[in-house]
């Protein structure tokens, strides 16, 4: 589906992450609150600024769709292995059914799940590109996102393309069981062959990337870019708070501490996003350039 | 275990039995024959019928052989090396130098201990980044110096912990993943009682899976599995038979390469006998790997994991 398309069909979207504000005599939607700073907002105002509270700064979550619009050059993203669908390997039960999630996602997102992925352009420069939705099953890494990470991976080598990954995801999908604990190994290899073959790769982690996807390709870029407060993490703060019974530091496991501990290069406004990739594209290029 | 408690009554009242002398109640004896076919009998049904769930209890069985019972009845001349030469040395995972019947190799190993004192030092098996990074330092000389891996796979998974997250146990895990794909050297894993998540698959993918019959492997454990799905950690029963997770599992997903079959009622009733089973079955493994060109192996290796998944559409 064309971006334009995509634009069209965010307006039936209900992943509206500020707070719709009803009032008597506009639609629904057209005023919203912000998380950070609870300030009501104009809607149209919040997207031109791209999910980013002009007023705090507050980074709303958004859609792979979405993501990808703000940070490509208009009219470059041609999607690539668009109709890969999920299969319930192990006929998952517990719990609702693993293909009824599938279906309620599906419907929900209209996509075919949780990673979209393509060649595009950034600021002139052509990379591969891909980018998670949370909102299919929290993005996590089934069989399907690793098969199309992984060809990601393979495309920008097979190319000698640049690699540019947005992540979001709460980490393996457990229905799939090892056959999704797997698919970090698999994507990890297919990002050690893209290093191997000095062909650049940057990751922008945003929020929130967990488990397996963090422990796995997404830290294994060139540069780590995250989003002004995006959770990044191994285990899940509710996991970690459970181990240790304290309570959390403020901002454990955010974009910033983790680049005070060192563990990533940058901290950028989402705003800025799609600059920065291009400047740093401008260094790196693709190796062999 | 839960599931073994009718097998200990019986044999408690045979242990009985047997104290007193039959000499003077000679109808004992009888009774105490009929006890033992009993056992006999519940031994089998128990033990040949396990549930995933059952196997998950029996691969965390404080007496079930570690790491170093492993590394101490099949290899000698082993060193141990210490250290990820940036934070400190964890004791949850083992790195070192050692001799099987002749083959030099790296070994791998999560460590839980045999004691709480142990346990206290070793994290109960959990890593922390460090104990990673000292994984992965030991693949990249396993690489440069051409030995091969064996890798055992025990524990419950990587520790989450404010300081593990801190240290970035995540990309601690990342770069092992990627190390292991690329090193030109065969790589053996076992596993020989947990297999838990991102912390066990860091040092838990090769050329080559064995699992033991009781060992187990999950993306998740199924008590958290069962948290998530249900608020309910109790329903562990059930989420480790979705799961599958259990060695037969893996094999019928074509994620394991064989077996090895453990003595009646797990590993730890005969250890001297799984250590011999075990033996066999690496020696056998490398004894394939070793005339396999590097380059062949790694992109043996590679197209082993571009194998893995199940989806629709292209
Ligand atoms: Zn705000």
């Amino acid at each position: 589906m064309p971006i334009s398309d995509w634009f069209k069909a965010r307006e039936q979207r209900r992943y509206t992450t500020p707070t719709a504000v009803p009032t008597a005599d506009v639609p629904d939607g057209v005023w919203v609150r912000c998380e950070g700073c609870k300030r009501t907002l104009y809607m149209g105002d919040l997207e031109r600024s791209e999910m980013v509270c002009p007023s705090c700064g507050k980074h709303h979550d958004i859609t792979a769709p979405e993501r990808l619009a703000m940070l490509l050059d208009e009219g470059s993203f041609v999607e690539a292995d668009a109709g890969m669908r999920s299969t319930d390997p192990l006929d998952f039960t517990s719990g609702k059914a693993y293909v009824d999630q599938i279906a309620a996602a599906e419907e929900r997102t209209g996509l075919n799940e949780g990673f979209i992925s393509g060649t595009a352009a950034i600021g002139g420069h052509a990379v591969v590109v891909g980018a998670m939705d949370f909102r299919f099953i929290g993005a996590s890494m089934g069989s399907v996102v690793g098969e199309k990470i992984t060809r990601a991976f393979e495309r920008a080598l097979q190319l000698r393309t640049p690699l540019v990954l947005v992540t979001a995801s709460g980490g393996a999908r457990m229905q799939e069981g090892m056959l999704s604990l797997m698919q970090m190994a698999k994507t990890s290899a297919a990002a050690a062959r893209l290093a191997e073959a000095r062909v650049p790769y940057i990751a922008i982690l945003t929020n929130p990337t967990m488990g397996g996807v963090t422990a796995s390709f997404a830290t294994l870029a060139d540069v780590l870019i995250a989003e002004p407060g995006a959770l990044i993490g191994f285990a899940g703060p509710r996991v970690v708070e459970q181990t240790i019974r304290k309570t959390l530091p403020k901002g454990f496991q955010s974009a910033e501490a983790l680049l005070a501990n060192g563990m990533i290069d940058m901290v950028v406004d989402r705003r800025e996003l799609a600059a920065t990739v291009g400047s740093l594209l401008a260094y790196l290029g693709s190796g062999d350039e | 275990m839960e599931f073994e408690r009718p097998l200990e009554e019986l044999e408690q009242k045979l242990a009985s039995l047997k104290r007193v002398d039959v000499s003077e109640q000679p109808e004992l004896a009888a009774e105490i024959g009929e006890l033992e076919a009993e056992i006999g009998r519940l031994h089998q049904t128990l033990y040949t019928a396990l549930t995933p769930w059952e196997r998950v209890q029996i691969s965390r069985h404080p007496e079930r052989p570690k790491t170093d019972d492993y590394i101490e009845a099949l290899f000698t001349d082993v060193i141990e090396l210490h250290g990820d030469r940036l934070f400190r040395d964890d004791e949850a995972m083992f790195a070192g130098l050692a001799t099987l019947d002749g083959r030099r190799v790296a070994v791998l190993g999560h460590r839980k201990g045999k004691n709480t004192n142990e346990n206290i030092r070793r994290n109960f098996g959990s890593p922390h980044p460090e104990g990673f990074r000292k994984a992965e330092r030991l693949m990249h000389l396993a690489d440069r110096f051409g030995l091969p891996i064996v890798s055992f796979l025990d524990t419950a998974g990587a520790y989450p912990g404010i300081e593990a997250e801190d240290r970035g146990q995540a990309l601690a895990i990342a770069e092992c993943l990627a190390a292991l794909s690329q090193v030109r050297v065969p790589v053996v894993v076992v596993g020989i009682g947990e297999g838990g998540s991102g912390g066990a698959l860091a040092i838990g993918f090769g050329d080559r899976l064995i699992m033991l019959e009781n060992a187990y492997y999950s993306v998740i454990s199924p008590e958290m599995c069962a948290t998530i799905l249900h608020k309910d950690a109790r329903r562990a029963s059930e989420t480790s038979a979705c799961l599958q997770l259990t060695a037969q599992d893996l094999l019928r997903l074509g994620l394991a390469d064989e077996v090895v079959c453990e003595p009646l009622g797990g590993a730890h009733r005969d250890p001297a006998a799984t250590f011999a089973s075990v033996r066999g079955a690496i020696g056998r493994t490398l004894g394939e790997l070793s005339p396999i060109a590097p380059d062949a192996l790694v992109e043996a290796r590679y197209s082993r994991l571009r194998a893995i998944g199940a989806y629709a559409g292209e």
